[in-house]
């Protein structure tokens, strides 16, 4: 992290356990925060967003006070913020660093592209194979079995 | 000795198969394997041999049609009768509760109190994979809109068996709308595990798509393609007919162009292979002109019959019968 990256973290104020999610895009911090359910809970939440970036321009960043995230639970977030890092903190002190991975199944995240797929038509969670990473990401239904690409993805 | 234990670990793998298979839904054709498609063959053989048997006495078989079907419907509600059991059900969504806006979840749910088994087939693609997450008893998909229709692909893979002798090594050729038929997708698909050499008739619009031709290129499986019927006949040993629809094509002009291309007549087969037989999942239109019916050749009838003796094996196979 170089000095002017670090001076923009600073306006966002440090925290003393917890876990720092940093490189969001900007325009994902939202969809972030609804996704790990942030918006409904009683730890202490600090972002900011259009944060200047040297590597991407500029980024969100959240803050969540006394709340360590399993793998599992952060790589859902890979779909629309795959950039995402993630810096665990113990009495202000970094103590892990992680990246987010694209998870094998995505639930409840994506809207299925085929319209007539049952799940745009009747109340049903959304679950999806991952079949391909590169060079476009691209899942499967598990239930009309047809594949959405990342072009056509909508998020729920 | 040795034959002894031969004999019983032959024996363990037989009955752990049925006890695999014995509960178990089938939605897709990829939820069975190679040896659990035979073992349904197999079955539909013996039943072929000996239709009347009172298997599904006191047996509960709900058929639920949400969506209108002549073979498919009547072979399975055949099937069931032929063995004894008992259908209830309905044959379109306009006599079922769907009218006053239930919803499948709620459907499946109250359906599955009354009976041991559910044939469904539904217009919404993913829908039968769904009811089969609700239900209690296992779902058979009798079509879910493009999507799946795994029992019309057991019955052609039979009725390939039966007239060929064998399911390996065969040259096949998919003839028509191979971009939108669901049939085709299944089969071809299904025949990617014997080592099939296809030929693949259509117009350039509706050809196969990749998602279907990557099972055929991962096992390293020959195919050609073909914008001229005529051409592939004399390699093939089936014929696999499907009906090219005017709607599928946005250039009209296009469509009247090409219709004739895909009708199989009568002075076609002049110059064929002794062995070949011509199949289509049926309704036809017109792409098989009716002076095909009586040639040595035509056995699409047939086929729909064999979809009774697949559909009781099926049956009778899940409910943990035979």
């Amino acid at each position: 992290m170089d000095k002017k990256e670090k001076r923009t973290e600073l306006k966002v104020s440090a925290i003393e356990n917890g876990t720092v999610i940093d490189h969001i895009p900007s325009h994902m911090l939202f969809r972030v925060i609804k996704i790990l359910g942030l918006d409904n809970t009683d730890n202490m939440i600090l972002f900011g967003t259009n944060l200047e970036s040297k590597k991407y321009g500029n980024k969100g960043i959240i803050k969540v006070s006394n709340k360590y995230f399993e793998s599992e639970e952060i790589n859902k977030i890979a779909l629309v913020a795959p950039t995402a890092s993630l810096i665990e903190i113990k009495d202000f002190k970094v103590t892990n660093k992680k990246n987010v991975k694209i998870p094998g199944d995505i639930i409840k995240i994506v809207k299925c592209f085929n319209p007539n797929c049952i799940t745009n038509h009747q109340n049903i969670t959304t679950k999806f194979k991952v079949i391909q990473q590169k060079p476009e990401l691209k899942l499967r239904c598990y239930y009309c079995e047809k594949t959405t690409a990342k072009d056509n993805m909508v998020f729920l | 000795m040795l034959v002894g234990v031969v004999f019983f670990v032959f024996l363990i793998n037989f009955i752990n198969a049925i006890d695999r298979m014995k509960n178990r839904s089938l939605i897709s054709i990829n939820d069975y394997t190679t040896e659990e498609y035979l073992r349904i063959l197999d079955t539909a053989e013996d039943f072929e041999a000996n239709p009347r048997q009172s298997l599904l006495n006191g047996y509960v078989i709900a058929s639920l049609f949400f969506e209108p079907s002549t073979r498919t419907r009547l072979s399975f509600e055949s099937a069931i009768s032929q063995l004894g059991g008992k259908i209830v059900g309905f044959s379109s969504s306009a006599s079922s509760s769907v009218q006053k806006g239930e919803s499948l979840k709620d459907t499946i749910l109250t359906v599955n109190n009354y009976c041991d088994l559910i044939v469904m087939r539904h217009p919404l693609e993913g829908s039968a994979r769904y009811a089969s997450e609700v239900a209690d008893v296992p779902i058979i998909n009798a079509g879910d809109g493009s999507n799946q229709h795994p029992t019309q692909c057991l019955l052609d893979l039979y009725s390939i068996r039966k007239t060929q002798g064998k399911l390996d090594n065969l040259n096949v050729a998919f003839v028509g709308d191979l971009k939108y038929g669901r049939t085709v997708h299944s089969l071809a698909i299904a025949l990617s595990g014997f080592n099939t050499t296809y030929h693949l008739v259509s117009p350039v619009e509706l050809k196969l798509p990749s998602a279907v031709k990557h099972y055929i290129k991962e096992k390293d499986l020959t195919y050609h393609q073909y914008t001229d019927l005529e051409e592939a006949l004399p390699h093939v040993d089936i014929v696999y007919m499907t009906r090219i629809q005017r709607e599928r094509f946005s250039d009209p002009m296009e469509y009247e162009r090409v219709k004739n291309s895909y009708v199989l007549t009568r002075n076609l087969l002049k110059d064929v292979k002794q062995n070949l037989k011509v199949l289509h999942p049926l309704p036809r239109v017109n792409e098989i002109s009716e002076d095909v019916d009586d040639t040595p050749q035509a056995y699409y009838f047939t086929q729909a019959l064999n979809g009774v003796y697949v559909r009781m094996a099926l049956l009778t196979t899940i409910l943990g019968i035979k």
